[in-house]
């Protein structure tokens, strides 16, 4: 009997429950094994971390709690047990209060999205300015005040992708041009493609961006601190897709300068 | 009037392949239909193995880029025109008009013809695949301009779309048809049961969405071939133009595959529960809610394209309303399990694991819809966990759920409960193996539709490939429990299970080929 409870109750979600333990593990575990958004290094990026740790949280909250309640009922009102079935099949107030109150939750949810918005879209007062070109399949940088441009293509082997050599670090998250950008500075990127629709991505630096045909999109960024980070393009373009990364350096000021004068030196 | 030799002259059941060739009774369709459906299942669900098997490692070792396109493409094309729509097309042959007191569909020779349109037109998509050039592999979203790049598989492509479409919007006219005109005397509006009341949403959402996909993939055809620049920047067109247009269709789209799957769980919960559904009228508002939004959420899909700060708020703001009503249903599901008397066959099992995972899906939406945050998930694989927990735990086990519950109905056959179980349980857990470490994916920063990808990606692509092998493999499950109850098994008596409510009940298992030559009396 207790055995085929049992068996009844596992049938119910053992596995659904564990599911949700391993949602609800802390965000600082879950960076260190990748399992969340990668460290913000961004005001926008960490504006979109933030938001996103609090709806996650959020709507783990609301899952644990339905999930509960049907594992009560599962668990509870089984005919194997003896339970007699009611015979109600509506409740105003019930169904009052399962309304109003995830319209309160949207409520709390939209201020803070509203306000991320609004401070994501303000690409004004930017100190300087990077047209980002997607091409088949690659990316090119043109510093628009500094008469500097550049390609910017995989440089991972063929052999590393077939197998034939071990594949590296930074296997297809490597370039040969990395687009260097000073830290603290606000950089209006401007995008757009050759040919089909891309979208620039770097995660640490905040969120993509379409680079479309045609058009000139915008985004902007001001990086925090200085490294190296690392991204894809997000939008199917073809064949070579999964093979055209986004490698940035960010670097202080003095450096930068010094990077520019190369990049005139070379041209 | 029917006279009595009338009768005895349409209760023999026609032989051979003209039966199904020529066939215009609502049951042999809907077995077409479901037959259809599962062999699109089982050939999607091939092509989804050749995408989890060259996911199973870093690097390329299975195909190349370009037919991994393909294979992400045509997947996808054909679980959502070939299987999922078709499936639920199925149900609502075989059930509507028995569940409403009707002898047959309203329209029985469009119905055959809605049906024999779509082996031509999937065969048409099969078949890109081997052209020169390949099948479409621009994901089946088909965004100019890199669909415009395509070869003659694009072509085939578009025509599939097209053909589908009408097949489509052949099988809706004749559901609002048969819906609207043929109810037995009594069954009032909001009489009928909540599958009927879904599929004439779901039948109205077809008419709006499906002419507007036909519009743009039109386009295409001209802009690829006739010096049209609808979508080419160059002629003065605009490729955002297509997005629009596409997910104007698409959102609508997204609950035409699930609303349906909402009826039928509506129909097992209560049967099971031994207690009437919670909240009908609330139920029933909150489906014809959920359509409406969808006409005005369709941007959310696109919110990285640009659109002005205004734009993005509203559609953030109209798609957060979504949760309202889908909270609804579900806390009434719920409210309908609460105080019952539960027993767990195969069907109830589907029923529930669709709520609880389907409730997985519409939170992780939740979390999409904020725009901010969007813009770090959306191409990600977090898109792809998110919309597998929805439609395949959404639309596909509630169609589970359906063919348990119905099967013995179809063929007067009990099916075996013991394999029932082993599907489901081998089922939910591989799919859940399969699908939620590619949340953590998503998050991590894995791009969706790339052939290959960065190395600390690798440990839950294993996890994702094993789980999507076994996933895969257990669907056989379901044809042999389908195949034994077809053949034989233990008769099952008309109500079939414990005191169930609807007309489909009342007449034996497995349904005669005609019922309700007389219209039964609904109290």
């Amino acid at each position: 009997m207790i055995i085929n409870r049992l068996k009844h109750l596992l049938s119910a979600g053992t596995a659904l429950v564990s599911m949700l333990v391993l949602w609800a593990v802390p965000a600082s575990v879950q960076a260190e094994w990748g399992l969340n958004l990668q460290r913000p290094v961004t005001e926008i990026a960490r504006v979109q971390y933030d938001l996103h740790m609090l709806i996650m949280y959020i709507v783990t909250v609301i899952g644990i709690i339905v999930f509960a309640i049907m594992f009560y009922s599962i668990f509870k009102f089984r005919k194997s047990k003896g339970a007699q079935p009611a015979k109600f099949s509506h409740s105003t107030k019930a169904e009052v209060i399962w309304t109003v109150i995830p319209t309160l939750i949207l409520i709390v949810m939209a201020v803070p999205s509203t306000k991320a918005l609004l401070l994501m879209e303000d690409t004004t007062e930017s100190d300087m300015v990077v047209k980002v070109t997607g091409y088949q399949w690659g990316w090119h940088y043109d510093y628009m005040e500094e008469d500097v441009s550049f390609f910017s293509k995989l440089t991972t082997p063929q052999s590393q992708i077939t197998g034939t050599e071990t594949k590296g670090e930074n296997y297809l998250l490597e370039v040969d041009n990395h687009l260097v950008l000073p830290v603290g500075q606000k950089v209006r990127i401007l995008l757009t493609a050759r040919d089909v629709i891309h979208a620039w991505w770097v995660p640490q630096l905040g969120g993509k961006k379409d680079a479309i045909p045609g058009f000139i999109n915008e985004m902007w960024i001001r990086a925090d601190e200085t490294g190296t980070f690392r991204g894809q393009c997000a939008e199917l373009c073809g064949k070579d897709h999964g093979y055209m990364p986004i490698v940035v350096d960010v670097v202080d000021e003095s450096q930068y300068q010094a990077w520019l004068d190369g990049q005139r030196n070379k041209g | 009037m029917t006279t009595t030799v009338a009768d005895h002259h349409h209760d023999e059941v026609p032989k051979g392949i003209t039966r199904w060739l020529f066939t215009t009774n609502h049951k042999d369709i809907g077995t077409l239909y479901l037959w259809f459906s599962f062999t699109m299942f089982l050939i999607g669900g091939a092509m989804a193995l050749v995408i989890r098997a060259e996911l199973f490692q870093p690097g390329l070792q299975v195909v190349d880029p370009h037919f991994y396109n393909q294979m992400v493409t045509v997947h996808a094309l054909i679980m959502i025109f070939g299987a999922v729509m078709p499936g639920f097309v199925g149900f609502a042959n075989w059930m509507i008009p028995m569940m409403i007191g009707a002898p047959d569909m309203a329209l029985p020779r469009l119905n055959n013809w809605s049906f024999w349109l779509l082996p031509f037109a999937t065969s048409l998509l099969i078949l890109s695949l081997f052209v020169p050039g390949g099948g479409p592999a621009a994901g089946w979203t088909i965004y100019p301009p890199l669909s415009v790049q395509g070869g003659m598989g694009v072509d085939l492509t578009i025509f599939t779309i097209h053909i589908l479409g009408m097949s489509s919007i052949l099988g809706a006219i004749n559901i609002i048809a048969t819906i609207m005109n043929m109810r037995a005397p009594g069954m009032t509006l909001m009489k009928m049961p909540l599958f009927v009341w879904t599929w004439v949403i779901t039948a109205f959402l077809l008419i709006a969405a499906m002419p507007v996909l036909a519009g743009a993939v039109t386009m295409l055809l001209t802009d690829r071939h006739f010096g049209t620049a609808f979508f080419d920047p160059a002629g003065g067109g605009d490729p955002v133009m297509f997005q629009h247009i596409f997910w104007f269709f698409g959102h609508p789209e997204v609950y035409i595959l699930i609303l349906p799957a909402f009826g039928i769980i509506s129909q097992v919960i209560p049967t099971f529960a031994r207690k009437p559904l919670f909240g009908y009228t609330s139920m029933v508002f909150a489906a014809a809610a959920i359509a409406f939004l969808s006409f005005i959420v369709w941007a959310h899909h696109m919110y990285t394209v640009g659109m002005p700060l205004s734009g993005e708020l509203f559609f953030m703001y109209s798609t957060m309303l979504i949760a309202i009503p889908t909270g609804v249903k579900i806390f009434n599901w719920m409210a309908t399990m609460w105080r019952g008397s539960m027993s767990f066959e195969t069907p109830m099992l589907y029923a529930i694991a669709t709520v609880a995972l389907f409730t997985v899906g519409g939170l992780t939406g939740l979390m999409m819809a904020i725009t901010p945050a969007d813009f770090q998930y959306h191409d990600t694989y977090f898109i792809v966990a998110h919309f597998h927990y929805v439609i395949f735990c959404g639309s596909v086990l509630g169609m589970f759920a359906g063919v348990y519950y119905w099967l013995p109905k179809w063929t007067g056959h009990m099916y075996n409960e013991t394999l029932g179980k082993w599907h489901f349980w081998l089922t939910i857990i591989a799919f859940n193996v399969t699908f939620f470490p590619q949340h953590f994916l998503g998050f991590a920063g894995m791009p969706r539709r790339i052939p290959d990808y960065a190395l600390q990606f690798a440990e839950f692509n294993v996890v994702s490939s094993i789980g999507g092998f076994v996933l895969g493999y257990s669907q056989l499950i379901l044809l042999v429990v389908v195949i034994k109850a077809i053949r034989g098994g233990k008769k099952a008596s008309a109500e079939v299970w414990d005191n169930p409510e609807g007309l489909e009940w009342s007449v034996a298992s497995p349904a005669p080929y005609h019922t309700f030559a007389t219209a039964p009396e609904v109290r």
